[in-house]
């Protein structure tokens, strides 16, 4: 197993590799000049200068990346100049809160859905079946923004039951409770739509799983249907749903970008969009770098899990 | 095509996304020849009017401009932006996938790297990454969200030209002498095109959500300038005083989703092939019973099925799997049922534990009585009480039996822990002791072997281990040799014979192979197309058939040292069992029949232990 694990992370070197290259030629598909794009066209030809030399941009492509990729490796990411802090600092203190909310949604999708998903599956056709498929249309089909507004709309504004924003309460919160209590919402609305689409295909793959021969095999023993359904029948179809869970964790992540912004989460998404507006780019080139290098460790702990549960993967 | 769109349509739920999308798209379309307000003009007097307020019908925003008129045009630009991503990201993903797949080698292997590499990037960082290169604005956002679905494509279409590049016709065209652009443009183009247009439709609605999202950050469409999600995106501070200017737009990117999702799912439906049938279906925990009329009288057996009549229903169509089996085992005894595929033998023998998977199956007549006790009725638990401690089941394929994520001791363990409280050492003590039953070499460490790790017949070994676990009273075999070669089968075939012997065990064993009847069973029945057409014990039967069907099934057998002799062979197929002929089911094939085998029911007649279903039997019995 350990060797397994080395292994994968060996392969996500090149990975890795490939997305900074990726992330470096989209940002020079800047066009004009970026010194002037960043500073803006007022700017005096002695500032521009002045970032052109400290970007680097002096120099040949190939050289700028190789510049920029041994900074990154050493823990340099550059100097955002909107928020003048290093870039590393602040993407690691917004990643911390994005994980805290992207982390919670993701949990709740996985388990809702698979939940969802194995009820629709065992009674299938009934009305709970027909309940789930409805509301599992409708959560995929609206946007996680528009949700995350109404919700707000609902629950804090007409009900007043939850805070309308933000991650800790202003005056006196910063406990877990309070984090908790501003958590609910935007958890949920980011949830949404991962939880319906992981209930439909653990719905077709629960489906598929219980037309085997080995389901049919663990009721001929006399296995209790409780254990055939939540037993037999759920292992094997988490086969083809832990990678639907690696894919729909993308999702989730992606989607946090929007939550971040309709309830004001000091997320790394919210970050991105700020520095996007005020033209940051080394704000923007490092924080997609880093996101994107945690989702690929994020998919190998999921083919870890997945070789795990599937003795027949070669490990 | 007009099959395709029947079954699309006849998902309602599909036709009615159909119908709504339709609706906005006519609404698009025509927005600008509407007499509507001027989307652009500010009136800040009126700002914020409610819905339905006189010359407004759904209101005004912050800047007094005419909800509706805005949010036509806005749907008008969100649509355009979203289908012109899409048809921008599957021509760019479509060429490229179609070059890696027809070229293949080298140029596919750098090109489904990058794929790769780029479908590692959760798909926003990618465009916010595009849009922050190129600033933001509604070209950029549509840019963006095109080249980050450009993998998705690229991935499908080379799958789909791999396929087609090896296929005859693209080889007679290179040796015709074709260019590789004409070869691509007009032998590739023509069979991927419908895969791409599917794939596109299941991602448009995705892509629209998209440009919408980017809007709605600010970094689409600028203003005065306003699609779905920039409206949305405006209206958001206004959003706790003035909830209608974000309910509008919110809601029209919902319909417009939810209805092409609807029609999505639709087409996708009416392209899966095994939906149509109802394949998908999920089993329940036991068969259907839907039986009419008076139950049979019990026997003094100790299992007996008797009249079993049990159906698939499909659609309108009913086959008539089992059509009125009756048959009986005592202890110790081993009764052997054959036919071909399809005569409905294991459908027989899965109705006694009411295995049979349901829907489609019904047991629409007869019982089956287990020590004077009806099963077929049987509440589940009752049943389930029976399953695998009085009753065992023995199946055909043991890798697709056994569950491929277990260990064969648990498996085993499951079985005794189903019906016995026992401590699970104790459980795996026990386990081991079935696996040396069977004569499993190394039965300590086999038992902690997955099922893939074994071989077939070690596999077939387990599987009688567990129909062993509690010391069942009645063994059902469903074909448990087939897969098997001939010298296992050999072993597996005394190793049951041995049990039989030394645990008084009854067996019902199904096969189509005489050979394997001869050596094993006390008694057999011959089935065809659900009935049983001959019975009698093995020896009598086997030298004098009766039934001119199992004369024929006893010559199919290939005898050693016999090898000048014409493998014989039965003419025709068996009959579908959704429309029997009146009569003998066997009659079209028969040599002998006459238009007296036609006419009516005929009766299984004989004197006992034998009996035959037949006007003009080979032999008198």
């Amino acid at each position: 197993m350990g060797s397994y694990i080395l292994k994968r992370l060996a392969s996500a070197i090149p990975v890795l590799l490939g997305i900074t290259i990726i992330v470096f030629l989209i940002m020079s598909l800047i066009p004009g000049d970026p010194a002037t794009a960043i500073l803006g066209s007022y700017a005096t030809p002695e500032n521009v200068e002045k970032l052109n030399r400290d970007l680097g941009l002096d120099k040949p492509m190939v050289q700028r990346y190789f510049i920029w990729l041994g900074n990154m490796l050493t823990g340099d990411f550059g100097r955002s100049f909107s928020l003048n802090r290093p870039v590393l600092d602040e993407i690691v203190e917004r990643f911390n809160a994005t994980l805290v909310l992207a982390g919670t949604s993701f949990l709740l999708c996985a388990v809702l859905g698979i939940l969802a998903g194995v009820f629709s599956a065992a009674r299938q056709y009934g009305w709970t079946d027909k309940a789930i498929t409805f509301v599992v249309l409708i959560g995929i089909s609206v946007p996680s923004f528009f949700l995350g507004m109404m919700m707000i709309l609902v629950f804090a504004v007409n009900l007043r039951w939850l805070p309308v924003s933000g991650m800790y309460a202003i005056y006196g919160g910063g406990d877990l409770p309070d984090l908790i209590n501003h958590l609910i919402m935007p958890a949920l609305a980011l949830a949404a739509v991962a939880t319906g689409v992981i209930a439909r295909l653990s719905r077709s793959a629960m489906l598929e799983v219980l037309r085997q021969d080995y389901i049919r095999t663990a009721r001929a023993k006399g296995v209790p249907e409780r254990r055939v359904i939540m037993g037999h029948a759920l292992r094997a179809a988490m086969v083809s749903i832990i990678p639907i869970l690696g894919i729909q964790a993308g999702f989730v992540l992606s989607g946090a970008v929007y939550i971040e912004i309709v309830f004001q989460w000091p997320g790394v998404g919210r970050m991105l969009v700020d520095a996007i507006l005020k033209r940051d780019l080394l704000l923007v080139q490092g924080g997609v770098v880093f996101v994107a290098a945690c989702y690929v460790l994020f998919n190998i702990a999921v083919d870890v899990a997945q070789s795990l549960l599937d003795p027949r993967i070669k490990t | 095509m007009t099959l395709f769109l029947n079954l699309v349509f006849r998902n309602r739920l599909a036709a009615m996304g159909a119908v709504v999308i339709t609706a906005i798209l006519l609404l698009a379309l025509l927005t600008p020849i509407l007499p509507m307000h001027d989307p652009d003009v500010t009136a800040t007097a009126d700002r914020f009017k409610r819905p339905f307020s006189d010359g407004h019908i759904l209101g005004t925003d912050h800047l007094g401009r005419d909800l509706l008129s805005r949010l036509l045009h806005g749907t008008r630009l969100s649509l355009a932006v979203g289908i012109a991503a899409a048809l921008i990201a599957a021509a760019t993903g479509a060429t490229i996938g179609i070059v890696a797949g027809y070229f293949g080698g080298r140029i596919d292997n750098v090109i489904m790297r990058v794929v790769d590499m780029l479908m590692a990037f959760p798909y926003i960082l990618l465009a916010l990454a595009i849009v922050a290169a190129l600033g933001p604005g509604l070209m950029n956002a549509l840019i963006a969200v095109a080249a980050v679905n450009v993998p998705f494509f690229a991935r499908n279409i080379r799958g789909i030209t791999v396929g087609l590049a090896g296929r005859e016709f693209i080889e007679a065209a290179t040796l015709a002498g074709m260019g590789h652009t004409k070869i691509i443009l007009t032998e590739l183009l023509p069979n991927v095109l419908p895969v791409i247009v599917i794939a596109m439709s299941t991602t448009v609605g995705w892509m629209i959500l998209e440009t919408a999202g980017l809007s709605f950050l600010g970094l689409g469409s600028q203003p005065p300038q306003a699609d779905l999600g920039s409206m949305l995106g405006e209206a958001r501070s206004a959003m706790i005083s003035h909830p209608h200017t974000s309910v509008v737009p919110g809601i029209m990117i919902f319909l417009i989703v939810m209805s092409i999702n609807l029609l999505g799912d639709g087409v996708r439906d009416a392209l899966d092939p095994r939906l149509r049938s109802g394949a998908l279906s999920r089993p329940r925990a036991t068969t259907l019973v839907d039986r009419k009329g008076p139950l049979p009288a019990p026997t003094n057996d100790l299992l007996s099925i008797r009249d079993l009549e049990t159906q698939f229903h499909v659609g309108a169509r009913t086959y008539k799997a089992v059509g009125g089996v009756s048959l009986a085992v005592k202890p110790g005894e081993c009764l052997g049922v054959i036919g071909e595929s399809g005569s409905g033998k294991s459908v027989t023998a899965l109705s006694v534990m009411g295995l049979v998977a349901s829907p489609p199956g019904v047991i629409t007549s007869g019982a089956v009585y287990f020590q004077g006790e009806d099963l077929i009725g049987a509440a589940y638990e009752t049943l389930r009480k029976k399953r695998g401690d009085r009753v065992a089941y023995i199946f055909q394929d043991p890798l697709s039996t056994l569950h491929p994520l277990y260990r064969v001791g648990h498996q085993l363990a499951e079985a005794i822990q189903s019906h016995q409280k026992v401590p699970n050492h104790k459980a795996r003590a026990r386990a081991i002791q079935l696996l040396k039953d069977v004569r499993i070499p190394n039965a300590d460490s086999r038992i902690d072997d997955y099922p893939h790790e074994m071989s077939g017949g070690m596999r077939q070994r387990v599987g009688i281990a567990m129909a062993l676990a509690n010391d069942p009273d009645v063994i059902i075999a469903d074909e448990p040799t087939t897969a098997l070669d001939v010298t296992v089968q050999a072993q597996i075939l005394s190793l049951l014979n041995d049990l039989r012997r030394d645990r008084g065990l009854a067996i019902i064993f199904i096969t189509h192979d005489f050979g394997v009847i001869a050596q094993l069973c006390d008694r057999v029945a011959v089935m065809y197309a659900g009935r049983i057409v001959e019975e009698g014990p093995t020896q009598a039967v086997l030298d004098a058939p009766a039934h001119p069907y199992t004369k024929h099934l006893i010559a199919c057998v290939p005898e050693l040292g016999q090898g000048r002799r014409v493998l014989a062979t039965i003419p025709g197929l068996p009959p579908m069992v959704d429309d029997l002929p009146l009569g003998c089911a066997f009659a079209p094939r028969c040599y002998k029949a006459q238009d007296k085998c036609r006419e009516r029911e005929i009766q299984l007649l004989g004197t006992k232990p034998r009996a035959v279903r037949c006007l003009f039997p080979e032999e008198p019995v």
